[in-house]
């Protein structure tokens, strides 16, 4: 079954104490070269039936009303799974 | 006698405490289930705080979309007095009842203190036994209680006089302005991060000058609501 992706970040003007704590923790670990880290959130929803330009702005719709809030957070992308060229586990 | 609900979500956990300080404040308390669309015939509502769905998706998203949010929204729309403690107040910006959004505390740890407030309105359902200005120690415990809005709904808030609380000696969690706890126009939905509930008899509150866990400053709260429900009859 085809899966949709949404992909959501906090906003940039807040702190992201999260992404703060592991940039910290890679400095101590001697990767001080990454000067920052921002921790987001990546939503997959698989689909019964087919991707069509209604489900997907249906999920655009959900996106922006209920998986992110977005006085806090920002949706960066809705896309398909398949549409992806590389995925970390395929580079192995 | 009034009757005011305490809604129990999965993952409520101070729904025992609001339940007691209902009953200290003069009123019945009436057990009220996520699950549900129904409010029983109460005259006011508490959300109280914990770890809704275990804060998934964000604090408050889940159970501000659970079933019994939609006679709620109604409720409070309609003016009924709803307060929002810790996760109640999440559930409630959530929920689009009132402005804004509570994100991690700026210094990333989760905080748990007695922590001074000014009462900035008492123009509220659940404020109005207060002074204007009155300061009371309430205990404070939260990890994601940094208040936050955009320029324009801030300047509203501060403008219109719908700042409830403001933090005092210390911003325990970087929230703009010191915001603490904010009411809609209304003045019916009040939502803050400090938990009143835990100060409502002597014994069991906040330390004060006169004996160690005497403080009762959140008793005002459930106070209020009973006398203007009693002045509303």
């Amino acid at each position: 079954m085809p899966t949709i992706v949404v992909e959501v970040m906090p906003k940039a003007e807040l702190l992201d104490p999260a992404g703060k704590a592991v940039a910290g923790a890679l400095h101590r670990l001697g990767k001080g070269h990454f000067t920052s880290v921002r921790i987001g959130k990546r939503f997959e929803l698989t689909v019964d039936g087919p991707v069509d330009d209604a489900v997907l702005a249906e999920v655009r719709e959900l996106a922006e009303e209920m998986l992110a809030n977005t006085v806090i957070e920002d949706v960066l992308s809705v896309h398909t799974l398949d549409t992806e060229t590389v995925t970390a586990g395929e580079t192995h | 006698m009034m009757r005011i609900g305490v809604i129990t979500f999965p993952g409520s956990l101070d729904d025992h405490d609001a339940r007691r300080a209902v009953r200290l404040g003069g009123a019945e308390a009436v057990s009220l289930w996520h699950g549900e669309h129904d409010l029983k015939g109460v005259d006011a509502i508490v959300l109280p705080g914990g770890f809704s769905y275990g804060d998934y998706l964000r604090c408050g998203a889940i159970a501000a979309r659970s079933p019994i949010m939609s006679e709620v929204i109604d409720a409070a729309n309609a003016g009924m007095p709803v307060l929002g403690i810790c996760n109640g107040f999440q559930i409630l910006v959530e929920s689009h009842l009132l402005p804004g959004g509570l994100v991690r505390n700026d210094h990333g740890d989760f905080i748990c203190r007695d922590q001074r407030l000014r009462v900035e309105s008492t123009s509220t359902a659940w404020t109005n036994g207060f002074t204007e200005g009155q300061e009371i120690t309430v205990p404070l415990k939260n990890g994601e209680g940094g208040f936050i809005a955009d320029a324009d709904t801030i300047a509203r808030l501060e403008g219109e006089g719908l700042v409830v609380f403001r933090y005092l000696d210390v911003n325990p969690n970087g929230s703009m302005n010191d915001i603490a706890g904010i009411a809609n126009e209304r003045g019916n939905v009040v939502g803050l991060m400090p938990h009143p509930e835990h100060a409502t008899e002597p014994g069991f509150g906040p330390d004060t000058a006169l004996a160690m866990r005497s403080g009762t400053d959140g008793l005002t709260f459930f106070t209020s609501v009973v006398s203007s429900f009693a002045a509303s009859v």
